[in-house]
């Protein structure tokens, strides 16, 4: 089967993929959004839209991956169901495709008590793992949940976010199956600092022939400074930092923070590089954009493959 | 039980604002378990009303009365008098109640003095939690009698999101997180099997998402 998109093509062919990450502004103009997409031109094979993030309205990300397209970059468009009932999500679904965008994530979102609309209904109709199941129906049978019938199929290659840091432990390998039979063809985990953690997570996965089954990019999120790191630590849902690594940040004289995270990160690329069962990674340099490249290049990952027509 | 909270006094003074002759009446059930609006808690108001009205300065009857159940019509009845004699009569029942109330008495006032919250339990003195949204459709044998509909703030049915941490939620830390309720009563049950098969989108149709619900019962009709 040819692959539905560059994404797909690359990592169905072995190559360590990366991605990384674009949130979308909080206003209709594009043009902020654009310029930190142009920064990834070329350094990312594919670029997330990001779904209104913690909960905080931002240019919808639909709107966001079409203007990304425009500039010849290939979206990653992320899709939560805390907006949106099975109706919205299989006709923004049916829309997706029919704009031309093929990746999409499949996200259950932060909880609407973060962002800056704490009094809205949370919908959760579907949670992360009933939408994957829910495109992939659209996509291979060519019908929508209920069993109805589709005028035409719609092209997708479906991810899912996988944290390997949370709990349960037990079930974080059961809840990663769970996406990949559901559909999920890629896999971009949760931010990695839990070197350890990691490790036993995704041992665990290659033991259940789950690296065979969907690619792994593993998330990097290069830290700024230590106050980033501490704020990471304490204040962001679903996080691990440990304590090394904010010692190690502390240890970096003061104006050399972003230098010693941006070290941080390209060891971590590193280390993953020469993991078995991780096909690439997911950059998420959060209002840091201009570094991926620098970042990316520090590990040997530039220049990227040829986008194919 | 229907587990409520009593509304703050100022917005109880500003709901019965002009009344001259005030019926509090409370319901002995539910709200009494949870200390909201029982015979003990009209009383409290009522002297707190009373108290309110006199540093204002405003002449208002206030009179008490409680029922075993403010939401079954045979006890709506023993209070038509305290009704009649009334201009305006504050419920302390639950939003059933206060409705029921309306329902058997159409010519009167009704204002509400609780913030009725949820189904839920007393875990322990002074603690209620919510245990139940009335889905119209018990799933609670597939995951160890704790339900992802209502204690899950992200009502997932499929496991728990990235935001579990050291059993508790990523909304609060007072909140439990079900999920780490769930896998650990399946896993003393020896049921973790269940973890692993897909749960499909919820029918809400059986829910309040469906319709205002009714319930018939050809066989209880009189």
């Amino acid at each position: 089967m040819t692959p539905v998109s560059n994404l797909a093509r690359i990592l169905s062919e072995g190559q360590f993929a990366v991605t990384a990450e674009c949130g979308p502004p909080q206003g209709a103009d594009p043009t902020p959004l654009k310029e930190k997409g142009s920064l990834l031109k070329g350094a990312a094979d594919a670029v997330n839209l990001t779904d209104n993030q913690t909960a905080v309205v931002r240019l919808s990300s639909l709107a966001s991956a079409v203007a990304l397209k425009d500039l010849g970059l290939e979206p990653v468009l992320q899709v939560v169901t805390r907006d949106r009932n099975r109706i919205a999500l299989q006709s923004d679904l049916l829309g997706a495709s029919s704009l031309g965008l093929r990746n999409v994530l499949c996200l259950t979102g932060d909880h609407q008590s973060f962002g800056n609309q704490a009094g809205a209904m949370g919908v959760f109709d579907l949670d992360s793992i009933q939408l994957l199941h829910t495109a992939r129906t659209m996509r291979d049978q060519g019908r929508l949940i209920d069993g109805t019938e589709l005028s035409s199929r719609p092209f997708f290659f479906l991810g899912a976010a996988a944290n390997p840091f949370a709990d349960p432990l037990g079930f974080r390998v059961i809840r990663l199956a769970k996406k990949i039979d559901a559909g999920a063809e890629f896999i971009q985990t949760q931010c990695i600092y839990n070197r350890e953690r990691f490790e036993a997570w995704l041992k665990q996965a290659r033991e259940e022939g789950l690296t065979e089954r969907a690619f792994i990019l593993g998330g990097i999120t290069p830290l700024k400074s230590v106050r980033m790191a501490e704020y990471m630590a304490s204040k962001v849902a679903g996080m691990d930092v440990p304590e090394e690594v904010i010692r190690r940040m502390k240890g970096a004289p003061a104006k050399g923070q972003g230098a010693e995270g941006i070290r941080l990160a390209v060891e971590t690329i590193e280390w993953l590089k020469s993991l078995g069962g991780v096909a690439g990674v997911h950059l998420m340099a959060i209002g840091w954009e201009e570094k991926v490249p620098e970042i990316l290049e520090a590990a040997g990952l530039l220049p990227r493959p040829a986008q194919a027509d | 039980m229907i587990v409520a909270e009593r509304k703050p006094l100022a917005e109880i003074l500003e709901l019965v604002a002009g009344a001259k002759r005030l019926l509090v009446v409370g319901c002995d059930t539910c709200v009494a378990e949870c200390a909201a609006g029982g015979r003990k808690e009209v009383a409290e108001t009522a002297a707190l009303l009373r108290m309110a009205f006199e540093q204002a300065g405003s002449e208002v009857e206030v009179r008490e009365a409680s029922l075993d159940r403010q939401c079954v019509n045979q006890f709506l009845a023993q209070v038509g008098e305290d009704v009649a004699w009334a201009d305006t009569v504050l419920s302390l029942g639950c939003g059933a109640g206060v409705q029921a109330l309306a329902r058997f008495y159409p010519d009167q006032v009704f204002v509400p003095a609780l913030n009725t919250q949820f189904i839920g339990t007393t875990v322990e003195a002074g603690v209620w939690a919510e245990d139940c949204s009335g889905c119209g459709d018990c799933k609670l044998a597939y995951f160890g009698a704790v339900c992802p509909l209502t204690r899950c703030s992200k009502r997932l049915l499929n496991g728990p999101c990235g935001g579990s941490r050291n059993g508790k939620c990523e909304v609060s830390p007072d909140v439990d997180c079900a999920w780490q309720l769930i896998y650990d009563r399946l896993a003393a049950l020896n049921q973790l099997d269940r973890l692993r098969a897909f749960v499909a989108p919820n029918d809400w149709s059986t829910s309040h998402s469906g319709r205002p619900r009714t319930i018939i019962r050809e066989d209880r009709r009189v």
